[in-house]
């Protein structure tokens, strides 16, 4: 199956795993923490800036024409990064760019490569692939290390172990390091700095040694070829100019037209994620420099289902995202629900528009995604390329339920309105009729009143679900539409 | 001024008082309402839901039903929302997939005559002191739909500071979700109610005696939640507040 | 190879069939209304932004006249205690012309390993371009700036800006004075993780000290 890591087989729904997160109160605690902190300084990171629409509106446009003309810009980024001593790789699916980099790996001679954060490789499960094939893949931002070490699954774009506090980082660094290179020091503590350092301890030997650095990429420039990395803790730095050879993976919506393009999203990437005026580190590169950085460079551009999503027109809005996870930052429901319960890398507001793209409607957990949202609206509010993420679960909602023409895997199919949903079918189906009615809805209402004394407080089977933890609203004597009719019944 | 008021359908059978203080209201501001009778629900729960084909009679029904006026008053902000913002994409949709102009049409015409109770009051009468009496402490949750897609602004609070005797709290955490959200209370109940006890603590935190919003649908959950766990903060809808007079208090 | 090439574009085009054919990337519109610069200020306010700005991220800021800089950076690779300095092959000898004989002035050489460049304490150099608003310092491997791992491997970085003349207020008018093919590394403040309860930390794997040496008044010392 293109698409699906195989970490993500066999998720349950998004109501079923999220109920089990809301009762962990560990976690409830370290993601209202996390969320809260970073809201407040963004907004505050955010006010800076007066002209902070235009500058949304204009990464909205610009990812338009992108998109709109995405076959233009791919071939022209393929020209400029193969002038610039690059060589350009493409790949329709996840095997096929884990076969790609796991060739170009072992084509090195190495058997172990170093790697800094990125999307497209978690997608695509890269580093299970290396593994088989006898390569080891250290992680190197410090989220993921915490995840790799502690076995774990991302939770979130930007800080894939947000749903670990301190204390747990801790734990898992003094237990788990020792098996993965130099052991974590004695009487390590739980302040962060102390943990940082404990970090750039242990990834500096692997760092100075290493031949193979695999990256993703924040933008691609097309005019120029050049590729950018947005970082903050060097890390990305060492992957990208100490190793020999650099495969960056990259999905074929990080294309930007031109170089003044970069003047929009590095001013709202970086105060939109990590809430600052500007990160620590960016990393430019166009192809290989002569005697600075790797000698070889390796671009595997990657589609696995983002075909699939530029062919719906509603759906297409989903690409514009930059991954700076204040979505996700906003999202009540992710606050929590927490990461893991998305089924998916993409998890959040974003990953519920993406991830039932990307890997289509067809399994359990992506048939609920689209409904994992109160439709508050915050998310579309703070997205940096205001891609009306509301207006698109609906959108997905309604392939859910009622099925038609989509693509997938670059081919035009029909699919079937989800499982799961025929109940409910039957009863939209019949308030269409009833509401169509108002004289059938009237009697229906009166029945209800003259009802009223003998309704229950608590309802059974899934009217449970509403009456478990909410008082049922009492029915009253008399409907508005019976009170017009008695007080002023002759009006139209 | 002659109005028609859109009553939606979770006031019309659970919450007739509103619809009530919307008439007493209006009619003390001197506008004359109407209310036609052939009108039902929005269809947000369908649309919103993904049932968009279920939704396209009662655009049609909307727009029929109203067609004889120039205003179109509603107490609930997320079915103005419905009307405002989705009318026009479910036209669109049926343009797209060759049924016609028709159903845009319809929405086009709905569109800018439908507004929610507050925009009316503030915009189209001009009014914030509308003469209400409610000598209680009040708090104020601005609901989503209000709040990011109608963008009321400072139109509900304006209101409510002019009101004699009410004393209005500001709500921690105000532009939060509750957690309704239509069919989301019932599909992912545990969140939902999560999010509703968490929007339940910072209201009795306030100490008012009563919450208040534009919109019932958010109200049946909040006051559902705050019922369920002993708190004696009453749910209120705005326009009962505003309804309110010494002569004629709020029961 | 070429297959996933062909299939790729070809699973594009078919996913843009509803983009009129006659359309041409410039027909989408791009309102560009926002700003090239936030803010009326002059040269010398200018400055001074970047100066407040880079301290904000913990960047340790000096301001010199030209002639005071060899005595300068003296002082500060003293009281760092380095005892080895990384040089650029372009950088202006007289910048270190007052540091101690004992310093060991290592040059920047392609042969060097990673585990050479480790044993280095500190790394000088200047830059292609500040961004006050950001406070920001772009290094574009200019021949007083080296190679990119220079300024990474070791723990401290000095790092000098001509000013006013190589700031700029914004990230636009930045990017408008940078060549785009030139590797460059942007650098605001000293390495930082906000992988921890999204509080941010300063000194993670780039040098955890950076300081930087606003320069007035020419250079050619």
């Amino acid at each position: 199956m293109s698409g699906t890591s195989g970490t993500y087989l066999g998720m349950p729904a998004f109501p079923v795993a999220a109920r089990d997160a809301v009762r962990d109160e560990t976690l409830r605690g370290n993601l209202r923490h996390a969320t809260h902190t970073i809201r407040e300084k963004r907004a505050k990171a955010v006010a800076e800036l007066d002209d902070w629409e235009r500058l949304r509106a204009a990464g909205r446009d610009v990812k338009e024409r992108t998109l709109r003309h995405l076959d233009h810009y791919l071939v022209q980024l393929e020209e400029a990064v193969t002038a610039a001593g690059g060589t350009v790789h493409w790949a329709a699916d996840a095997g096929e760019a884990n076969r790609i980099v796991t060739g170009l790996v072992q084509r090195t001679g190495q058997s172990e490569v170093v790697k800094v954060k990125s999307m497209a490789t978690q997608e695509i499960g890269l580093n299970e692939a290396l593994e088989a094939a006898g390569v080891r893949a250290y992680e190197t931002d410090l989220a993921e290390l915490i995840v790799q070490l502690g076995d774990d699954r991302p939770s979130h774009i930007l800080v894939p172990a947000i749903h670990r506090n301190r204390g747990e980082i801790r734990d898992i660094f003094v237990e788990r390091m020792g098996s993965w290179g130099r052991a974590a020091p004695a009487g390590l503590g739980d302040d962060p700095a102390e943990l940082a350092e404990a970090a750039r301890v242990h990834l500096r030997e692997k760092f100075l040694r290493a031949k193979v650095g695999i990256s993703g990429a924040n933008f691609m420039v097309a005019e120029t070829g050049t590729l950018v990395v947005v970082e903050s803790e060097g890390n990305g730095r060492m992957c990208l100019t100490l190793p020999e050879t650099l495969i960056s993976v990259v999905g074929i919506e990080k294309v930007v037209p031109t170089w003044q393009d970069l003047e929009v999203f590095l001013q709202t990437l970086p105060r939109s994620s990590t809430a600052e005026r500007m990160n620590p580190y960016t990393s430019m590169w166009t192809g290989t420099t002569d005697s600075d950085g790797p000698r070889t460079f390796h671009l595997v551009l990657l589609d696995n289902g983002r075909t699939d999503t530029l062919a719906d027109e509603v759906g297409r809005r989903a690409l514009r995202c930059i991954r700076c996870s204040a979505c996700l930052n906003v999202c009540p429901v992710y606050e929590r629900a927490g990461g893991h319960a998305y089924g998916s890398v993409y998890p959040g507001p974003i990953g519920a528009i993406l991830s039932p793209q990307l890997r289509g409607t067809g399994s359990e957990v992506d048939a609920s995604l689209p409904y994992a949202s109160s439709l508050c609206g915050a998310c579309y509010d703070v997205c940096p390329v205001a891609i009306d993420i509301p207006e698109v679960l609906v959108h997905l909602r309604e392939r859910v339920v009622q099925g038609g023409e989509v693509t997938r895997n670059g081919e035009r199919v029909t699919i079937k309105p989800a499982k799961g949903h025929r109940g409910e079918r039957a009863v939209m189906r019949a308030a269409r009729w009833a509401l169509d009615h108002p004289g059938a809805l009237r009697a229906g209402q009166r029945l209800a009143s003259r009802t009223r004394r003998v309704h229950p407080k608590r309802l059974p089977g899934p009217g449970r679900a509403w009456s478990d933890t909410r008082a049922l609203p009492e029915v009253p004597e008399e409907s508005f539409r019976d009170w017009w009719q008695r007080t002023r019944g002759g009006d139209r | 001024m002659r109005v028609a008021l859109f009553i939606t359908c979770v006031n019309d059978a659970l919450f007739p008082r509103t619809g009530q203080a919307v008439v007493r209201l209006l009619e003390r501001l001197g506008v004359e309402v109407e209310f036609p009778r052939a009108q039902s629900c929005c269809g947000q729960p369908q649309y919103n839901t993904g049932y968009r084909h279920e939704t396209e009679p009662l655009v049609r029904r909307f727009d029929a039903a109203f067609a004889d006026y120039e205003y179109v008053v509603t107490p609930s902000g997320s079915c103005a929302a419905m009307v405002r913002d989705n009318y026009p994409r479910i036209g669109a949709k049926a343009a797209a997939e060759g049924r016609g102009q028709a159903l845009a049409e319809a929405a086009a015409r709905a569109v800018p005559k439908t507004y929610e109770l507050t925009e009316f009051l503030v915009d189209v009468l001009g009014v914030t002191d509308v003469g209400a009496w409610f000598p209680y402490a009040v708090t104020y949750h601005p609901t989503c739909h209000g709040l990011r897609v109608l963008g009321l602004g400072e139109r509900p609070r304006a209101l409510l500071e002019r009101v004699r005797g009410l004393e209005l709290v500001d709500l921690p955490g105000a532009r939060e979700c509750c957690g309704f959200g239509g069919t989301f209370a019932v599909k992912n109940a545990a969140v939902s109610a999560a999010m509703g006890a968490d929007k339940a603590r910072d209201i009795e935190s306030t100490g008012a005696a009563a919450v208040c919003t534009v919109d019932n649908s958010c109200l049946l959950h909040i006051g559902g939640t705050l019922a369920r766990r002993g708190s004696s903060v009453r749910p209120v809808h705005l326009a009962e507040i505003l309804a309110a007079t010494e002569e004629e208090p709020y029961a | 190879m070429s297959g996933g090439r062909e299939r790729v574009l070809a699973r594009v085009r078919r996913a843009l069939a509803d983009v009129p054919r006659d359309e041409r990337p410039r027909d989408v519109r791009v309102e560009r209304g926002y700003r090239r610069v936030h803010g009326d200020r002059t040269t010398v306010q200018t400055v001074d932004l970047l100066a407040e700005n880079l301290a904000d991220y913990r960047a340790l800021v000096h301001r010199v006249d030209a002639s005071g800089l060899p005595r300068l950076l003296k002082r500060l690779l003293a009281a760092h205690g380095s005892r080895s300095v990384l040089v650029p092959p372009g950088l202006p000898p007289g910048w270190l012309a007052a540091t101690d004989p004992a310093l060991a002035l290592v040059p920047d050489r392609e042969a060097d390993t990673a585990y050479e460049l480790d044993t280095v304490d500190s790394v000088v150099t200047g830059c292609a371009v500040a961004i006050a608003e950001t406070g920001t310092i772009v290094l574009d491997g200019g021949p007083d700036q080296g190679r990119r791992r220079i300024t990474l491997v070791p723990d401290h970085h000095l790092c000098v800006v001509r000013v006013p003349e190589q700031v700029v207020g914004s990230v636009p008018q930045a990017l408008g004075r940078l060549v785009p093919g030139r590797p460059q590394t942007w650098i605001s403040g000293p390495s930082a993780t906000s992988d921890i309860e999204l509080n941010r930390v300063e000194g993670v794997h780039g040098p955890r000290t950076l300081e930087v040496i606003l320069v007035d008044g020419g250079t050619d010392v």
